[in-house]
């Protein structure tokens, strides 16, 4: 074996095609899976039909951007959907209060990246396990929801109308919250492939100690993962609101684990320093579809979950598989 | 094609061999570990197994112990084919490997942890612990070391742990005893006692197959010395009738003249100057100049706070009070962040806990610590990296497929180089290495040294090096320290410095 190979650096594109084979196994399990729905279901390839599993899509696919750089450091953000209902209701008090759109928005991702800060500050430098940290925030703002809202849902009558584009809007034929989710992942991709933060967060998730030790300020990266999770906690949020024109406190319930079970079957190691967006996307996909076939066939919500719960199981086996040879 | 391997194996099979491994041939993604290799054991005898940084020893004791499936090849033990090797089988036939990086649980005791999965039991069933202390006593005195089985595993030093190691492998009955580099964790005291322990298990009629980069072992000890080389043995014979010269040219195919680098230091000015520092019980009023081009060593024996004077001038570890001058400017270092943004590096010296990141490729290793060069606009330029990265794994003759290679999945050996890659991309002027030889091959080692010596000399460099290994330091090193019980006990001039004069500072009087 020669001691280097002296290939010219075709890098980028090199790189970026191997991490897109390196999902593409997934890449088929979802082809595939599209045409069982076909087959079963003539309804499923209806534009209506596949539009709103698009925004499906979108909808968890930007809560698990969030919680895919989490787990990259080796993290968890159970809080994501206790943040979500607090959004919620904070933009509907907001909205039916008076405020302009503009301002409510920016406002209420204020409020996500506020508590996601909090998240961060606990883990960071609390040194709380994130399992712990979120889970209590899990619990304190699903509290906190129902305060604000006192236990009701907050409709947004006479504002709806000027805060519908969000969720209900369409730009060239293609629902709004899918454009969001697109943006939302290439800023991601981007981050995590081309930016010093990027790296940071890999190296911390693979290996803490040889991080800080690397010069990294593990703190850092730790606290921002949660505001970015808070953050596109609280984007969703607007979307929820804008699209069923009303904030509920137990908006969001749930999302979570969702949003965890997409990033796993995505590939991202829930070691922490391996995965990435690519996979997430088609993680979100892949639910997605899913929950439509069994929609469309008729399966009850209850046998629904059975069935989730065996592909979160299998996904993690399959990776622990893989991991050992 | 089994049954005529198997007819092959049993036609050659020698009652003197406890071993005979026969055509094993393994194929990673992009890599030919072992291509064909034949290597027996003799019974009662002390084998040693040398060759270069990624040669394929571990390899193939990976695939004795079961961990890895070969690709081809035969496996006798004790007169017996084994046909498909599981971890269980292999242990149940008497065959023990000891890695360098043993796992053993850390918050449990002694006799836990050589009994793991197997504690006696009593009638009932439940855990027979005064039988397992005691047996565990038992053995560890078989080893000659008196150690408490109810200790924790996590406070004993790691000889005394590798020493449980061993007490678990003779719990098991091995007749065969696999050391994968056990002297790379050792100081010279606790070497001597592991000698001792295999001449007398030797003995008793266990064989040994013993892994080292460090020669000097393998003639002290071994009877039989085999070569690896790119996956094949290119030499196999009794050590008595080998020289030194010749191991070396026939594990890197060439001589190697002299050992250490010819070296014509040109000092600059003070570029450190660390004065009282104290850090509890651990480091007792240190001080210590360096300028630059210097190399200075830090000796003593292990527990004597050389690596922890290394962390606390960095600022991985904190210190309750003293002085840290850089380029005469008074400082307080309390990142490592921070040391490395003023230009002093730091190579750890446990790669895998500290030093790496092994699910990443080997790139990424090199440049995580100073990523700003291949920025531009806010973009990292992967391509300059992929480059920069590229050159320093040539220039330090880095045995991988490519750089995208998981370094995880890279020998020992070519970890470390790419440890010391890391700190020459972060540009360092002071760089503080910790075991910077530990693991790698003769032929790397001397193109280690002299790239610090060439650094020290070209660019300036000030170089604080720990080391346990004596001859290194002496070759190396314009100043030694040596430090005992947390002080620093007697500086050496190059000149005074011999082994005898730093074991007599090094040890407690
Ligand atoms: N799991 C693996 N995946 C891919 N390549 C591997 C794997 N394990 C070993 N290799 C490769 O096989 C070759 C032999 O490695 P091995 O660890 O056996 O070397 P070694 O002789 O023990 O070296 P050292 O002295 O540095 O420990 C190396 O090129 C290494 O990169
Ligand atoms: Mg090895």
């Amino acid at each position: 074996m020669s001691d280097l190979t002296t290939t010219q650096p075709q890098s980028n594109i090199h790189k970026l095609s191997a991490s897109i084979l390196k999902a593409s196994g997934l890449l088929w399990v979802f082809l595939g899976l599209c045409v069982v729905a076909a087959l079963l279901s003539p309804a499923f390839l209806n534009p209506a039909n596949l539009m709103n599993v698009f925004r499906q899509v979108a909808l968890y696919g930007i809560v698990s951007v969030g919680m895919t750089f989490v787990i990259l450091t080796k993290g968890i953000d159970l809080s994501v959907g206790s943040i979500l209902g607090v959004c919620a209701v904070a933009a509907a008090l907001l909205l039916t209060g008076g405020w302009s759109p503009w301002l409510a928005v920016v406002v209420v991702l204020l409020i996500g990246s506020g508590l996601g800060a909090v998240n961060g500050i606990g883990v960071a430098v609390g040194r709380v396990p994130p399992f712990i940290m979120t889970l209590g925030m899990m619990v304190m703002a699903r509290g906190l929801a129902l305060t604000l809202a006192n236990g009701q849902p907050i409709g947004l009558k006479d504002a709806a109308a000027s805060f519908a584009w969000l969720g209900r809007g369409a730009l060239l034929g293609v629902p709004v919250p899918v454009w969001i989710f697109a943006v939302v992942a290439a800023i991601a991709i981007f981050v995590l492939r081309y930016t010093p933060f990027g790296r940071q967060i890999y190296a911390v998730g693979s290996n803490e100690e040889a991080a800080h030790l690397s010069g990294i300020s593990v703190n850092r990266v730790n606290f921002y993962v949660y505001v970015i999770s808070g953050f596109l906690a609280a984007l969703t949020a607007l979307i929820f609101v804008s699209r069923l024109t009303v904030g509920e406190p137990t908006a969001g319930t749930g999302i979570e684990l969702e949003a965890i079970a997409i990033t796993v079957i995505g590939g991202t190691s829930l070691f922490g320093g391996e995965g990435g967006i690519f996979g997430t996307i088609i993680g979100a996909a892949i639910l997605a579809v899913l929950a439509n076939i069994m929609n469309l066939v008729g399966i009850s919500p209850f046998t629904q979950q059975i069935v989730k719960g065996a592909i979160i199981v299998g996904a993690v086996l399959y990776e622990m598989q893989r991991k050992r040879k | 094609m089994l049954l005529e391997a198997i007819s092959k194996g049993s036609q050659t099979f020698d009652p003197t061999m406890i071993l005979q491994m026969a055509g094993i041939a393994k194929s990673f993604p992009g890599v030919r570990a072992l291509d064909g290799v034949s290597f027996s054991v003799r019974r009662g005898e002390v084998h040693a197994l040398v060759g270069e940084n990624g040669a394929g020893k571990s390899t193939l004791m990976k695939i004795l112990s079961g961990a890895y499936q070969s690709d081809r090849g035969v496996i006798t033990f004790d007169g017996k084919v084994v046909a498909l090797p599981t971890p269980s089988q292999m242990i149940g036939l008497g065959i023990a490997v000891i890695y360098q990086e043993f796992a053993q649980a850390p918050h449990l005791t002694v006799a836990e942890n050589i009994f793991l999965h197997r504690l006696p039991r009593t009638r009932f069933g439940l855990v027979d612990w005064k039988k397992a202390s005691l047996d565990a006593r038992g053995y560890m005195e078989r080893l000659g070391f008196s150690v408490d089985p109810l200790a924790r595993i996590d406070r004993l030093s790691v000889a005394q742990r590798q020493m449980v190691e061993i007490a678990r492998a003779l719990s098991r009955n091995a007749q065969l005893i696999v050391l994968d580099e056990p002297s790379a964790v050792l100081g010279d005291n606790e070497l001597q006692k592991l000698f001792a322990t295999i001449r007398s298990l030797q003995n008793e009629g266990v064989s040994f197959i013993y892994i080292s980069h460090r020669l000097k072992e393998v003639f002290d000890i071994s009877q039989t010395v085999t070569v690896l080389r790119d996956g094949k043995v290119v030499n196999s014979t009794a050590t008595r009738q080998m020289t030194t010269d010749e191991l070396i040219r026939s594990m890197v195919g060439r001589s190697i003249g002299d050992y250490f680098p010819a070296r014509n230091p040109k000092f600059g000015a003070v570029v450190l100057k660390v004065t009282g520092i104290n850090r509890g019980k651990i480091l007792k009023d240190i001080s210590l100049t360096l300028r630059g081009g210097e190399i200075v060593g830090i000796c003593g024996l292990a527990g004597a706070g050389r690596s922890e004077l290394l962390r606390a001038i960095i600022g991985a570890d904190p210190i309750d009070n003293g002085r840290i001058e850089l380029h005469g400017k008074e400082l307080t270092i309390d990142t490592p962040r921070k040391a490395i943004s003023l230009g002093i590096g730091f190579a750890p010296e446990d790669r895998k806990t500290d030093g790496l990141f092994l699910l990443q490729s080997v790139s990424f290793n090199i440049t995580i610590s100073r990523l700003r060069d291949f920025l531009s606009a806010f973009r990292l330029d992967l391509g300059k990296e992929r480059k920069a990265a590229q050159d320093f794994a040539a220039r330090l003759r880095v045995k991988t497929p490519d750089v995208d290679a998981r370094i995880g999945n890279l020998s020992g050996g070519n970890q470390q180089k790419c440890v010391i890659a890391k700190q020459l991309n972060a540009k360092c002027d002071v760089l503080l290495v910790d075991e910077p030889t530990r693991g790698v091959d003769v032929g790397a080692k001397r193109e280690i040294y002299e790239l610090l010596v060439d650094l020290t000399e070209r660019n300036g460099l000030a170089i604080v090096m720990v080391s346990s290994d004596l001859p290194e330091v002496i070759g190396m090193c314009d100043r030694i320290l040596v430090m005992c019980e947390g002080r620093i006990a007697a500086e050496l001039a190059k000149a005074d410095a011999t082994e005898e004069a730093i074991m007599k500072h090094a040890t407690i009087h």
